[in-house]
């Protein structure tokens, strides 16, 4: 155990069931502050459901969350405070521009943050759009609008649900570089992936679901 | 780097998140009129068949007026519901706000009075020009304006608790209807009941203080069970 390092999230013997299906049974998650943690395995084996679930936002049958040692339903909007989750869905409403809706979606943002989000999308690659309607974006241009969060807002702790989704070779190494930057910060990542994503200077642990542990 | 120059989330004042949110909602709506024009139009359209189906005989016409608007002003409203929170819900927007750390009723506040503003107000703008169609005395075209203010009002944060309790239900439409009309049958009854009374010269303080009692109810109870509804209807579907 280390002592010394804050431990933010922790899970204690998550039990999920879909109808007749154990999706996870008994399972422990602990992430402690610089934590990253992968969440592996195959399609439709409860990877997203193990993230929603932590976060709040899927149900389990058993087991409990915590945050900073509270448990989840006191401690939930401290958690909120602090979390950046990237879903599947994308949450970019097509009748908006890329910068309304990071409006929208970063409300510590404020109103005159048009240059600072620029900032963000160059370094993306996709500032040239954000005046656009959003539903002319491509998915990987989408998925790219909503990872600039990752440097926009301030949160300790990351879930990033297949952040490598619709990406490029270019576009994946700034989200490891970004992953890297805030696991050394003191910050908290977890995330699922398909992709073999493999870190040189921090060290990740790893989930596997679907009947291998 | 850009990290450090924003404030942490704990500490935006509820103006912002508020204004946000509710000029977000403009915004959208402004974007897609026929979305809005589709609740004003049926309103228009339904009041304005009813002079053709019964007849124009103006006694009969000034009698169901108030009865008539009233309904097809909440038929609307109904109408518009289903939208409320089905775009965002689908596109994922609303479990970004969910879990935004901001107050959600709060939040909701704003979504429900931007579904007004674009799905209530331009039916309660419209309803004298359709009670000139009614033959309707003028003398309760003011009454009829109140009435119409405060209860579409009161049936959006009514309705939009149904709509946040249906949010992750496809094509629940149905059960919407089957939730929140019964619950919406009080401001009908007290609102029309004060249009009817004050084209007859009667006194009607007492509907428009009951409407207002609903509204004020509405106002600060129904943003939590709202708020609720959304949490759950995130946390199931998918």
């Amino acid at each position: 155990m280390s002592e010394s390092v804050e431990l933010l999230l922790e899970a204690k013997g998550i039990t999920i069931w879909r109808g007749d299906n154990l999706l996870m049974d008994e399972l422990d998650v602990q992430l402690h502050a610089g934590d990253v943690l992968q969440i592996q395995g195959t399609n439709g084996c409860g990877k997203t459901t193990l993230l929603r679930a932590l976060i709040g936002l899927a149900e389990f049958d058993e087991g409990e969350v915590f945050w900073c040692g509270q448990p989840f339903a006191r401690a939930r909007d401290g958690l909120y405070a602090e979390l950046l989750y990237l879903g599947h869905k994308p949450g970019i409403s097509p009748g908006l521009t890329p910068l309304e809706n990071i409006k929208t979606l970063c409300p510590e943002l404020p109103d005159d943050c048009r240059a600072d989000v620029v900032q963000v999308l160059d370094e993306l690659g996709i500032s040239d759009r954000i005046d656009l309607p959003s539903a002319a974006l491509s998915a990987g241009q989408k998925r790219r609008i909503n990872l600039s969060r990752l440097q926009l807002q301030q949160a300790r702790l990351w879930v990033l649900d297949e952040p490598l989704t619709s990406l490029d070779a270019q576009g994946s190494a700034w989200v490891r570089e970004q992953i890297t930057k805030h696991a050394s910060q003191g910050g908290a990542v977890v995330f699922t992936t398909h992709q073999p994503l493999s870190f040189d200077d921090i060290s990740v642990s790893t989930i596997e679901l679907g009947g291998a542990e | 780097m850009s990290d450090s120059s924003h404030p942490p989330r704990t500490d935006i004042s509820l103006s912002r998140v508020f204004w946000r949110v509710y000029r977000r909602d403009l915004t959208l709506a402004m974007r897609s009129v026929g979305q809005w024009l589709n609740t004003l139009f049926f309103f228009v359209i339904v009041v304005s068949l009813f002079p053709l189906g019964i007849g124009p005989g103006p006694q009969t016409l000034a009698t169901i007026a108030p009865g008539i608007i009233w309904v097809s002003a909440l038929l609307s409203m109904m109408l518009s519901l289903d939208s409320l929170f089905a775009h965002d819900f689908n596109d994922g927007t609303l479990e970004q706000l969910v879990i935004s750390g901001q107050p959600l009723s709060v939040i909701v506040i704003a979504k429900v009075l931007a579904h007004w503003s674009t799905g209530g107000l331009p039916l309660v703008l419209l309803s004298p020009l359709l009670a000139l169609v009614m033959q309707m005395p003028s003398s309760a075209y003011g009454v009829l304006v109140i009435s119409l203010a405060i209860g579409t009002l009161s049936l959006s944060f009514i309705g939009a608790i149904g709509a946040a309790l249906i949010v992750s239900v496809n094509q629940g439409g149905v059960l919407l209807s089957l939730l929140v009309l019964p619950l919406t049958v009080p401001v009908l009854i007290f609102g029309s009941g004060a249009v009817s009374s004050s084209s007859m010269g009667l006194p009607i303080s007492t509907q428009i203080s009951v409407l207002a009692a609903v509204l004020a109810l509405a106002v600060s109870l129904a943003p939590l069970a709202i708020a609720a509804a959304l949490r759950v209807g995130v946390s199931v579907g998918r």
